[in-house]
């Protein structure tokens, strides 16, 4: 900066125009003028917009009676329930999808991607055309295929397809026995609980032992029976006390048991569908980055192809794995917002859609709604990251 | 090798060997003998690769049960059984009927056009002629003279576009967006997106990684903001909240403030995939054009830009992809694309069958996939191509 040659006289100065350190401060100082001055009108704007249609702003109106019902609520909700509330069940709703669907979706994907690798030319063809199919089609096209003409063709509940008496599908959804706990059911979840922990202590035993011996001990198959076997005792001494609510068909539609909406089941099978195509093709990478010599010598360590899989490859490929599974995973929730295409009551639809139009409060409503979505993405995003940087290679 | 081995053996037991080994023995070369023909050939080639053990069969003949399962009904749906003319309804009324294509037949216009003027059709066609021969010529690699093709499809082809579409001046009647719809709004929606989200995410990305502490902050917050949420808030926003930004008077049209909110939208995608570019650079280059001299922008324009966005062509080609299927969610706020223009064809009582649905459904989902399809392989094309120009 001290050495310019500019021939007019005796300065090495530089003039500020040419001088970046000055230049910098000069187009942030702008650049921070404008950011403040589009805001600025935009809430200037806003205000006076909003005056002159008499929409009074703030968050008030969360506490004001709804007066709509929900054809899905995980907590109680009444019409009389406050906007407030439609919120939470919203979210709720939102939550359930994007955990359901990323279940399915994580396992479809996987298999698929397996699929796609195998040596079996039949299998990698079918996976290859899954993959090319699902993820060049619009996920909408998916949900509407699903709802419109695959569920909503389904029979009515006189004649539901009946599995065992027990479980009816038909076009209002999967309808299956609800239990009810009697006196003394505790005692199963009790008895869960302590086969967990205790096959989790028996598997870090196990662990050590091998260390200091090297002798193995079958630590699946003791798992295995403690997790089932335990509650399996419990129920017995306790003489399995749930009963069954039955659904039975009473007049046009199905009483009792529980019921699985068909806006629920064919958005989580759109997901998971065209999700796992992605997912697929994020494993499918993530295994062939592993580089081969990887398998060859553990096979030359006398490894089994089981253990193989299990104890290096898949440590390695998903440590390429896991960042854009995250970020499928952060899809998959921000797409469960085309539910209000099928009027699936996640938060969108029931929140930035029926409340919206209700109170006329799209600012407020909006911005919540943004706010979610944006706090689910970023929650997300640490979490995955935390379980990144844990799984990482360590380096010294 | 064996030979010279054994002779010079000693003691009994290398003799014994020897003598052992005499009937099997010759020092003439015999003649390779082919391989077994059950490793050869499509015979081969089938029990190699469905049929070697016991797992890998099971794994074939649960793969065959799946084609029998989807396979035979789709033809069997799509062809066999299919009605291929018809009126109304009636034609497609059955126990037994497959895809209702007549009223694909039907309305095949409102899919392609929406409700834009019948008279005035053949500008939207002109339209679509000039965009397929432009991207025909950017894309097949014999034509020459691209960058004055490229530079004309980014500058004069939107314009012309603009005023053909529209209306309004040099004679053409004006046709309102309001009448626009099918694939000419998905077309519209996603070019548009893309073509407005390149430069915005350029400079967004060359913002993020701006020595600026203030530009770099913006910047993130700007992508990290659209990217964390969903489309349809942001298509909601355009329609509801845009018009209370705006001054008293101020007010877009409603297909506007949407491609509005797909820009903004997009370019923060598109920002991600340029960053990935400019990150992929190695810093001798930077440096470089440090030391000829070169100020910031030319480094850019001259250096940089030019080798990052060329890395990154298949990751442009992706969020364009993505951009194409997402604009199916306009039909939310009342656009009607390519599925909304379906969509609404379902409900027309004229051809309400139990199989319309189903064939509407195909059909869009056709429509989408080959513009998809054909996108994704032109730029795993485009990969491979670049990828072995870097290596030589």
């Amino acid at each position: 900066m001290t050495t310019g040659v500019d021939g007019h006289g005796e300065g090495a100065k530089v003039s500020l125009i040419n001088d970046p350190r000055w230049r910098g401060l000069f187009f942030q100082a702008a650049l921070l003028l404008a950011v403040i001055w589009l805001f600025w009108s935009i809430v200037d704007n806003t205000v006076t917009n909003l005056s002159e249609r008499n929409i009074a702003s703030g968050f008030g109106f969360l506490d004001s009676t709804a007066g709509f019902s929900i054809i899905q609520t995980l907590v109680p909700f009444s019409e009389e329930s406050s906007y407030g509330r439609v919120y939470v069940v919203g979210l709720l709703n939102t939550l359930l999808v994007a955990i359901v669907g990323i279940f399915f979706a994580t396992i479809l994907g996987f298999v698929v991607g397996i699929m796609r690798l195998s040596r079996n030319w039949l299998v990698a063809r079918i996976a290859t055309v899954y993959v090319e199919v699902v993820r060049n089609l619009p996920l909408l096209l998916q949900i509407f295929f699903w709802y419109f003409a695959v569920l909503r063709a389904l029979p009515g509940p006189r004649d539901s397809v009946n599995i065992g008496d027990a479980v009816f599908i038909n076009n209002r959804g999967i309808i299956a026995p609800s239990p009810i706990y009697g006196e003394g059911f505790a005692a199963m979840p009790v008895a869960l609980l302590i086969g967990l922990v205790l096959s989790f202590g028996i598997r870090r035993w196990a662990r050590k032992r091998q260390e200091a011996t090297g002798q193995q001990f079958p630590v699946f198959l003791t798992a295995l029976g403690l997790i089932v076997g335990l509650p399996l005792i419990a129920g017995l001494a306790t003489g399995f006390p749930v009963t069954w609510d039955m659904p039975a068909l009473a007049g046009f539609n199905f009483k009792g048991g529980f019921v699985v909406i068909p806006e629920l089941i064919s958005l989580v099978l759109a997901l998971a569908i065209y999700t796992a195509s992605f997912i697929a093709e994020i494993v499918r990478a993530g295994i062939l980055s592993v580089s081969h010599g990887q398998t060859e010598a553990s096979y030359a360590l006398g490894m089994r192809p089981g253990s193989t899989l299990r104890l290096i490859i898949i440590p390695q490929a998903l440590r390429v794995i896991i960042p854009p599974l995250t970020s499928q995973y952060l899809n998959l929730t921000k797409n469960s917002s085309l539910a209000v295409a099928i009027a699936y009551p996640d938060l969108v639809s029931v929140f930035a859609g029926t409340v919206l139009n209700q109170t006329g409060q799209a600012v407020e409503v909006l911005l919540m709604t943004m706010l979610t979505y944006l706090t689910l993405s970023i929650a997300t995003s640490v979490f995955m990251n935390w379980y990144n940087a844990r799984i990482a290679l360590k380096e010294r | 090798m064996t030979d010279a081995f054994l002779d010079r053996e000693a003691g009994e037991a290398g003799k014994r060997r020897t003598a052992h080994l005499a009937g099997f023995h010759t020092n003439e070369q015999l003649p390779s003998l082919p391989p077994p023909v059950s490793t050869t050939g499509v015979l081969g080639w089938i029990r190699e690769n469905l049929f070697s053990g016991w797992f890998n069969t099971s794994l074939t003949l649960l793969g065959l049960y799946l084609i029998w399962l989807i396979v035979p009904p789709f033809i069997e749906f799509t062809v066999i059984n299919a009605v291929w003319t018809g009126a109304n309804r009636e034609a497609c009324l059955g126990p037994e009927v497959g895809a209702c294509w007549p009223f694909v037949w039907a309305r095949f216009n409102q899919f392609m056009y929406g409700f834009y003027p019948n008279e005035e059709v053949w500008r939207v066609n002109l339209v679509f002629l000039l965009g397929a021969l432009g991207i025909a010529a950017l894309v097949i690699p014999a034509v020459p003279a691209k960058r004055v093709i490229g530079v004309l499809m980014l500058t004069a082809y939107p314009l012309v576009t603009f005023f053909l579409l529209t209306g309004g001046s040099f004679g053409l009647p004006v046709v309102e967006t309001a009448q626009w719809g099918g694939l000419l709004v998905t077309l519209v929606v996603a070019v548009s997106g893309i073509v407005a989200s390149l430069p915005i995410g350029i400079l967004l990305a060359l913002g993020r990684r701006s020595d600026m502490p203030l530009v770099r902050m913006v910047c993130i917050a700007f992508i990290e903001f659209w990217r964390g949420i969903p489309l349809i808030t942001v298509l909601f926003m355009a329609s509801v909240m845009l018009p209370l930004f705006l001054p008293e008077g101020v007010n877009f049209d409603k297909l506007l403030r949407c491609l509005i909110g797909v820009a903004l939208f997009a370019s923060a995608y598109m920002a991600e995939v340029v960053r990935g570019g400019l990150q992929a650079i190695p810093k001798g280059q930077y440096e470089a054009a440090m030391a000829l001299g070169l100020g910031y922008w030319k480094r850019m324009r001259l250096i940089i830009l030019p080798q990052a966005l060329k890395l990154v062509i298949p990751g442009i080609v992706n969020t364009f992809i993505g951009l194409f299927k997402d604009t199916t969610l306009v039909l939310i706020i009342g656009l009607f694309d390519l599925l909304g223009a379906v969509q609404q064809g379902l409900t027309d009582p004229n051809w309400s069958t139990p199989v319309t649905a189903t064939t509407g459904y195909i059909f869009a989902g056709f429509g989408f996939w080959i513009f998809c399809f054909g996108m994704s392989r032109y730029s795993i094309y485009m990969e491979r191509k670049l990828d072995t120009g870097r290596r030589n």
